[in-house]
């Protein structure tokens, strides 16, 4: 295996995919030589061997039997269906994050990578995360799309603007890596890049209780609850309580103008045209920022848009939220506003 | 080299002697009849793109699909869809009189859809009249979308305003051909010996006929 | 057919060689070609027209490659480097590959193989060449203006905030789908209506097959690409933001709609190639192709499954798993159209009796890059694999190696194969095979190193680039060179003989295929008389002296004689 990276140029990989996808490209790049060179040795002995001997020589018909000719295309369509099932089950892999996941949310933009941590915590640049672990990001664009690649764990995702997507990896060796962007994204893009550095679990609690980082800069305001704390959830509901989010959702599990926030994370939601969805970070995010769009079934569609309010390390914050009361436990000390549904829609904005 | 080279429209006269290039008349017929099929089957690609993005625009945002589709005026859209009907069963009756060799009827009914298409523009340009007065305009701007913000209502109007232009346009490059089919009947160059020519005219105002019933429920009926 | 061979004496017996009208002298103003309908003359317009275009894509690609000798900026800024490999995708997609062998060798030859005067629309046609030309130069002023830094996949909504020329650009390559449907839209009717009585669909040379193939995918695909560019002119022009995430508008839609029309369009790149090599394999092993049917219907496989592929452009783009793998195990599928057609020229090889002239050098550069460059791109198909190699230098790389190893090739091969039918003119074999040679060597050199360099994670349209990737940069830029100067051969090689070349009789090759049973070059309305197609085009088991315009045996050429 390190033989063969090494005639191709792979980079040692660094991640839980690494292994497999290089087994596939391996195989699939070896039968590409072979049988190009095949073709080519194929044609030049034909051509020795029959070569024209007079000006005006004649040939003889041949053709195909179709029993051969079958053969042969039942043969390479194994062969690349083959392919295709590796390739399509890693595929699969690579695109579904596992549930237990820890969460950094992802904000590109030309022409830099922003990351927000669960503990409040954030970065330019550089993403920190420990080894051993499955580590999810949720990301989002700000202006065009952009692209997340760390060639040594072999994955990518583009970044869309408007969207929220998620990629995720398990990084097997410390050490770092870059982080290119892959998709062009103007004059700056091939300078779009960043690293990711991965610790030992050791170095990551260390890392983790230094809050060496930049703290989140999101406008968290100045009353009760404002960001002194290092706690992204606790962020949240400063901001939820701020952006009158609480005016409709509850954390203690009540339904109200909105669904509560309670046993929400997770979750497999009715959506009123009648697809389930399951609650994940990029579904909650979305529903803030594009509410009209995943309708809860049995609610209103009275929940503001929020796209160009919020800012993403605000709305990273909220979930975060959302995420810590995914057992259901209702934080004490919330209060609780009871609005009539009649006020709410007074000021209403569905159309 | 031989002396027929009738690479000119002008050769179309009363004998109807085919291009140089063809074998015969048929073959000749043939060919421009396949041709302006296969150009239709690049139309409705054309405007399958177009349908494609609303279909996928009216998943995302179905209300606003609706409502917008709510505001439009049912009643001109329909008489349009009445007015291009009836348009294309005349120019299929001048086909059919002119293989008969009755021109001045076939004259006539080219006419009478050719009026008719200028009647489908006018109806056409009083909606766009009463949408601007409306503040709708393509991309979003004006101030329908001050009072109706959020998305999808920018796409629903510009696919609006595209589609229907874009139909626009055929039709009126429809009228155009018309005419200069109808300048060929008068001065007796087209008669029933290549009436092939007028068929093909009349199965392009066909194709703009068909692909307005297809925009008609889509911006009108919801 | 039942008439015997004519046995009146061909007018090139009656008349002194000088003074045969071939369609190149029976008129020669330059009224007369600019005003021309006819399809040999058409095709010599696109001939000019677009090499001129490919020398100007070619000296953006050296500038590319130029400008990655070192990691660090050397020749130009950023912004002109985006410009630059914008505008040589652009210029070598819609200026040069898209109209290359349909406009000129399609033209040229595809009337005459089906026994006809001329194509089915020949003052249609004559607007195609215009209406290419208006688009051409509409992009080209837009170079001149201030470029385009989209890259030539245009995607929003960068295209739509991107202050360069988007709007000029995009409305040329606009104008050009125009004459790329007039082009597909005209082939399709001549091949059904013109065919001379009694030429069956089964008897048809197969680059006939391809060019139909080609023609299908053109009408179909181009109408959907007009409508998105003309959309995302609005977007940058008016700022209607319709793909714009700002104003509630979906980028990937945009990507959806524009690989619908360009996932086909890279089948228009190739398909003509392939049939091409089909002609050439026949002629050079004086054989009939192993499996006719094989071939001639792989080619409409390829148009009709090659409209389903479309989204394996976009395994990372944020489809849902289910449409990944289902585009993935469809460019499976048509993949194995491509595969029969390679096996049955390598077997048409076999009992042949082959001569190893130019074209068939430029063949076997074809077998052995595209079977590399198409399984790479079964390879990226694999959906995991894409994901690392997604716009990085790998996939430069695979569509390099299809689209200058395979088409492009394929395009040299025409040229080489029918200069004589066009010019009446021999280019000196010796030289050719020279050049053939080193445009392959310096194809390789170019062109393999940047598949290591997408395995080691250099993404592409990057200006500059880490260090670490700078040995395999220097050894692509180097290969570009020697490609360079194998074209610049190739091109003096064909120039020369243009002038000077050694003039010969209508079947050089001793091809059976019909384009060679006229005079080299044709008179203008292609045959003198009836065409005799009594031998069919792959009948190599029959002498086809005596028979044709020529009935005498050619003297063979000097260079051949050894
Ligand atoms: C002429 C042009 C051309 C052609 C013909 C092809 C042909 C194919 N292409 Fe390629 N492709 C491009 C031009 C072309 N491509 C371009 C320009 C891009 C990049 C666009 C951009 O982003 O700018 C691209 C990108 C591209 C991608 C996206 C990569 C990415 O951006 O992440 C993919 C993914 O699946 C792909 C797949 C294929 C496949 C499966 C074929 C198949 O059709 C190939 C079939 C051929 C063969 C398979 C060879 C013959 C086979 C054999 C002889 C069998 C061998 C025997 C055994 C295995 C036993 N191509
Ligand atoms: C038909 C298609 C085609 C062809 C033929 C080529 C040909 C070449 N390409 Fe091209 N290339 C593309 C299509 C093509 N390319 C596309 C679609 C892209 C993607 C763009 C994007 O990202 O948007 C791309 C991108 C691309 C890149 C990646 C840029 C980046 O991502 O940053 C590179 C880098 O090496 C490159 C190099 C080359 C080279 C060295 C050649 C060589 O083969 C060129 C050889 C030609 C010459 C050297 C010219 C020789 C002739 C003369 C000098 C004049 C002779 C005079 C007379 C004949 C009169 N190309
Ligand atoms: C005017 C009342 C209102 C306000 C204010 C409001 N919401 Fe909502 N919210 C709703 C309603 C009603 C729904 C259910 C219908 C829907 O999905 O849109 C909802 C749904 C949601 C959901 C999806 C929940 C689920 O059960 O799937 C999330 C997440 C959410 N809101 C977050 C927020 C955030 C964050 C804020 C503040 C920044 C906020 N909401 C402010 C009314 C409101
Ligand atoms: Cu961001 Cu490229
Ligand atoms: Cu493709």
């Amino acid at each position: 295996m390190e033989f063969m990276r090494t005639i191709l140029a792979l980079p040692a990989g660094a991640s839980t995919f690494a292994d497999r996808v290089d087994g596939l490209h391996i195989f699939v790049i070896t039968v590409t030589m072979i049988m190009s060179t095949l073709v080519f040795v194929a044609a030049a002995w034909f051509t020795i061997h029959y070569h024209r001997k007079r000006d005006d020589q004649l040939t003889k018909r041949l053709s195909a039997s179709a029993f051969r000719e079958g053969g042969i295309i039942g043969g390479i369509l194994v062969l690349f269906v083959t392919w295709w099932l590796i390739g399509y089950r890693q595929y699969i892999e690579i695109m579904e994050p596992p549930p237990d996941a820890e969460v950094v949310y992802v904000d590109a933009k030309q022409w830099m990578w922003k990351f927000a941590y669960a503990d409040g915590r954030s970065s330019n640049d550089t993403l920190t995360v420990p080894v051993g672990r499955p580590v999810k990001l949720v990301m989002t664009s700000r202006d065009v799309i952009h692209s997340f690649f760390v060639p040594e764990f072999r994955v990518k995702h583009d970044v869309l603007p408007g969207r929220y997507v998620t990629l995720w990896f398990q990084a097997t060796k410390p050490g770092v890596y870059p982080i290119w962007c892959a998709e062009y994204c103007g004059v700056s893009h091939s300078l779009m890049r960043g690293q990711v550095r991965v610790l030992t679990a050791a170095e990551y609690e260390q890392w983790k209780s230094a809050g060496s980082d930049v703290i989140l800069e999101a406008d968290c305001g100045t009353g009760p609850g404002s960001c002194g704390g290092a706690d992204l959830a606790e962020i949240g509901r400063a901001v939820a309580e701020r952006r009158q989010c609480l005016a409709c959702h509850t954390l203690d599990g009540q339904p109200h103008i909105g669904p509560t926030w309670s046993r929400l994370f997770g979750s497999t939601r009715e959506l009123a045209d009648g697809r389930r969805v399951v609650a994940d970070e990029a579904y909650l995010t979305r529903s803030m920022m594009e509410p009209n769009v995943d309708l809860v079934a049995g609610y209103r569609d009275v929940m503001p848009v929020y796209q160009g309010v919020l800012q993403p390390a605000e709305a990273a914050a909220i979930v975060e939220l959302i995420r810590s009361l995914r057992d259901g436990q209702p934080p004490s000390g919330v209060s609780l506003p009871k609005l009539e549904i009649e006020a709410v829609l007074d000021g209403g904005t569905s159309p | 080299m031989t002396t027929a080279t009738h690479h000119e429209p002008a050769a179309i006269g009363h004998e109807a002697p085919h291009l140089e290039h063809f074998e015969d008349l048929e073959k000749q017929a043939h060919a421009s009849r396949l041709g302006m099929w296969i150009f239709l089957a690049t139309e409705v690609l054309l405007f399958g793109g177009a349908f494609a993005l609303f279909a996928s625009y009216q998943v995302v945002f179905p209300e606003a699909f609706r409502y917008s589709i709510h505001h439009n005026a049912k009643l001109l859209g329909s008489l349009n869809t009445g007015v291009l009907l009836v348009s294309s069963i005349f120019v299929a009756a001048a086909v059919h009189a002119l293989r008969g060799g009755r021109s001045k009827l076939a004259a006539w009914l080219v006419t009478a859809t050719m009026a008719l298409g200028f009647a489908f523009l006018g109806i056409k340009s009083i909606e766009y009249s009463r949408h601007f007065a409306e503040g709708i305009f393509p991309g979003g701007v004006g101030s329908f979308f001050q009072e109706h913000r959020g998305p999808g209502f920018p796409e629903f109007w510009t696919l609006y305003y595209g589609m229907t232009g874009l139909h626009a346009i055929h039709v009126t490059i429809g009228i155009g051909v018309l005419a200069f089919l109808l300048a060929g009947i008068v001065r007796g160059k087209l008669t029933h010996v290549n009436s092939h020519r007028l068929d093909i005219g009349a199965i392009y105002w066909h194709l703009v006929d068909v692909i307005w019933i297809f925009l008609w429920p889509l911006f009108y009926l919801a | 057919m039942t008439t015997l061979a004519p046995t009146v004496p061909s007018p090139r017996d009656a008349l002194p060689k000088a003074a045969q009208p071939t369609y190149l002298n029976v008129e020669t103003t330059l009224r007369s070609w600019l005003l021309t309908t006819d399809h040999k003359r058409i095709g010599i317009l696109y001939l000019v027209s677009i090499v001129v275009f490919f020398a100007l894509g070619g000296v953006f690609a050296l500038a590319i490659r130029l400008e990655h000798l070192t990691p660090n900026p050397t020749l130009m800024d950023a912004m002109t480097y985006n410009r630059m490999f914008t505008l040589h995708g652009v210029v070598m997609v819609w200026l040069f590959l898209i109209p290359s062998i349909p406009a000129v060798f399609g033209n040229f030859v595809l009337p005459i193989m089906l026994g006809a005067k001329d194509v089915a629309f020949p003052r249609l046609n004559l607007a195609s060449w215009y209406i290419f030309m208006a688009g051409s130069i509409i992009v080209l002023v837009s170079t001149i203006s201030s470029g385009i830094d989209t890259g030539w996949t245009f995607y929003p909504p960068y295209s739509s905030y991107s202050n360069t020329a988007v709007p000029t650009a995009l409305f040329g390559v606009f104008i050009i789908g125009f004459s790329t449907i007039i082009t597909g839209v005209n082939f399709i009717v001549t091949t059904h209506t013109m065919r001379k009585s009694g030429l069956r669909w089964l008897q048809m040379p197969l680059l006939v097959w391809a060019l139909y193939g080609t023609s299908i995918i053109q009408v179909l695909a181009t109408p959907v690409l007009g409508m998105v560019l003309l959309l995302v002119m609005l977007d940058n022009g008016l700022g209607w933001g319709f793909f714009n995430p700002a104003t509630g508008g979906d980028p990937v839609l945009f990507q959806h709609l524009f690989w619908f029309y360009s996932h086909p369009a890279v089948y228009i790149m190739i398909l003509p190639s392939m049939g091409v090599v089909s002609e050439v394999v026949t002629t050079f092993s004086r054989k009939n192709p192993f499996s006719y049917k094989a071939i001639a219907y792989s080619s409409l496989g390829i148009a009709f499954v090659g409209f389903l592929t479309w989204g394996h452009h976009m395994f990372v783009s944020g489809m849902s798993k289910f449409d990944a793998g289902a585009f993935g195990i469809l460019s499976m599928l048509v993949a194995i159209f491509s595969a029969i057609k390679v096996f049955n020229w390598t077997w048409t090889l076999k009992g042949g009796a082959v001569s190893l002239k130019t074209p068939l050098l430029y063949v076997f550069a074809f077998l052995f890059l595209f079977v590399f460059g198409g399984m790479t791109g079964v390879a990226v198909a694999a959906t995991s694999l894409d994901v690392h190699w997604h716009d990085t230098y790998f996939v430069v790389a695979h569509f390099h190696f299809i689209m200058v190893g395979g088409a492009l090739t394929g395009f040299l091969a025409a040229l080489h194969y029918w200069f004589p039918k066009m010019t009446g003119k021999m280019y000196s074999e010796r030289l050719g095979l020279l050049s053939a040679a080193l445009v392959f060597a310096g194809f390789f050199a170019t062109f393999f190193p940047q598949f290591l360099l997408g395995n080691a994670g250099m993404p592409r349209r990057y200006f500059n680039y880490p260090p670490q990737f700078q040995v395999l940069h220097l050894v692509s830029t180097s290969g570009s060179w020697i490609l360079a100067a194998g074209l610049i051969i190739a091109a003096i090689v064909l120039l020369y003989a243009l002038k000077w070349g050694h003039p010969v009789g209508p079947n050089p090759w001793g091809s059976r295929s019909f384009e060679w049973r006229t005079d080299s070059p044709p008179p203008k309305h292609n045959f003198h008389r009836e065409p005799n197609f009594d031998v069919g085009t792959y009948d190599y088991t029959q002498p086809l002296l005596g028979k044709y315009d020529d009935p005498r045996p050619l003297p063979p050429l000097p260079q051949d004689v050894a």
